[in-house]
């Protein structure tokens, strides 16, 4: 088991910003790309979703890779939503309606979500989690919350370990999984067992933090200084957006 | 007894454990039963006994993170029994765990060795140059930007090391720190180790590592610390063709 980070480092002019103005244009690109109802907007987002990706100079294969993922999504999407969403019929196809809204609205959500993705992809993943995580702390999200994502993230490793190291044990010892009760027991096992050994675990954690003085609090050693000055990126992207939304308001 | 007592005075020990009693919940029969201890400075001392004995439920009594039935803790001449108080001590004494894993919990080995220095209210740069200095004294030189979970398990036991080390204990507890570690990783944990001008106390099964770090050595039979002949200790089960003692 293993959590690759292939876009994380790099030295394209979006690695070299300030992480937290783009989190934050993530964040606001997104949310405003979610509510978009007409094309025009969602297009120019898309191409600024492009062209982001292009600046980051992430390896077009792997970022094709990823969208694969979404794509299943979508062809579930494409797959029922026409059929079911009723309005001006374009054609029929055996015994089955096809709608346009039903089109439209399909079209609208692949877009959004692709766009959305790439964003993400450009801006929030090339940086380490690391970064991420004490980037949100100092964008004032909670303490817990960036502890939780910064200790997930050591130990989801250690726990797939675990599962690992159990899941070879079983199979040394003849097991075989299929649909009987016996196996259902046995994975059900292998899941409580996995929930055992990391809460003892978390509590042992915690006890090696407390020895070393931990108080709840977070302290990051993160310094924004050695970024690039993000004044001309925090313009074009935020002028933008703003241009995205003034066509949303006029169509 | 009076020429003991003024012989004591004159070095107070460091710890003093009186008559520690402790059961784990649920069972009955007590893992510590009236434990005594005096622990000077500049001492080395090894613990070996075996698997349950309550090696490690010894360290965890002196570190506050279980809470005795009965006796007392005297660390640094003065009796220790609420969190307020362990956690002053905890600036003193560290603890190697077991697990490394439990030990490095943050991303990269930097910010997991700068961890308790910026807990003891160090400024950012200056808990940056305690981790550096620590991890160059361990001659980790290079591994600051290293991800934690992708270290081997020899690199992970010296990392933890330098997390503890960080904190500029008086004192350290190792838990079992030979454990799993080869031959080379062990002869490099021994020359950090005994190069380092601190008490300690080690647990361990090995008897090749408590013979070159320990001056005194005990075991635990029925609760208690017995303390245990040299001789006794380098008691070898192996035979010896490839090294001399």
């Amino acid at each position: 088991m293993n959590i690759t980070e292939p876009f994380a480092i790099g030295n394209s002019g979006i690695h070299l910003l300030d992480p937290r103005p783009r989190v934050v244009i993530a964040v606001l690109f997104s949310t405003i790309t979610a509510v978009l109802q007409q094309f025009p907007p969602l297009f120019l987002a898309f191409a600024l979703a492009l062209f982001l990706v292009f600046r980051a100079r992430l390896n077009p294969v792997i970022v094709g890779k990823r969208l694969t993922i979404l794509g299943l999504f979508l062809t579930m999407i494409w797959l029922l939503v026409p059929l079911t969403f009723e309005g001006e019929l374009v054609t029929r196809f055996w015994k089955l309606n096809i709608y346009l809204p039903g089109i439209v609205y399909s079209a609208k959500i692949t877009i959004k979500s692709v766009t959305i993705l790439l964003i993400f992809m450009s801006l929030v993943a090339t940086m380490p989690i690391t970064t991420l995580g004490h980037t949100l702390h100092r964008l004032r999200l909670p303490e817990k919350l960036v502890f939780l994502l910064l200790i997930t993230y050591r130990y989801l490793f250690v726990i797939g370990e675990e599962y690992v190291r159990l899941r070879t044990a079983m199979k040394i010892r003849g097991f075989k999984s299929g649909t009987n009760l016996h196996s259902f027991k046995t994975t059900a096992y292998l899941i409580g067992m996995l929930f055992v050994r990391a809460s003892v675990r978390a509590e042992r954690v915690n006890q090696a933090m407390r020895l070393r003085g931990f108080n709840g609090h977070f302290y990051s050693l993160e310094d924004f200084a050695a970024y690039r000055s993000s004044g001309w990126f925090l313009t074009f992207a935020l002028s933008l957006l703003i241009l995205i939304l003034v066509l949303e308001w006029l169509l | 007894m009076a020429a003991l007592t003024t012989d004591s005075a004159k070095t107070d020990p460091l710890i003093r454990i009186t008559d520690l009693t402790f059961i784990y919940p649920g069972s009955v029969k007590p893992v510590l039963r009236q434990l005594n201890l005096d622990f000077h400075q500049g001492e080395r001392v090894g613990i070996m006994a075996p698997n349950g004995s309550g090696k490690t439920t010894l360290f965890y009594l002196l570190m506050g993170l279980l809470k005795p039935d009965s006796g007392t803790i005297e660390i640094f001449g003065k009796p220790v029994r609420s969190e307020k108080e362990f956690e002053n001590i905890r600036k003193r004494i560290g603890m190697l765990f077991q697990d490394s894993d439990d030990q490095l919990f943050s991303p990269t080995v930097l910010e997991d060795v700068a961890f308790g220095p910026l807990n003891l209210g160090k400024k950012p740069a200056e808990a940056k140059l305690i981790a550096r200095d620590t991890l160059n004294q361990l001659g980790l030189e290079g591994f600051e930007n290293r991800v934690t979970h992708k270290l081997s398990g020899g690199e992970k036991r010296l990392v933890s090391l330098a997390t503890v080390l960080a904190m500029e204990p008086e004192v350290l507890l190792l838990d079992e720190p030979s454990n799993g570690l080869d031959e080379e990783t062990k002869t490099r944990l021994i020359t950090h180790l005994s190069d380092l001008d601190l008490s300690y106390m080690i647990i361990s099964h090995d008897h090749d590592f408590l013979y070159e770090l320990a001056q005194s050595n005990y075991t635990m039979k029925n609760g208690q610390l017995e303390p245990m002949e040299r001789m006794h200790i380098h008691y070898h089960s192996h035979p010896h063709t490839s090294h001399r003692h």
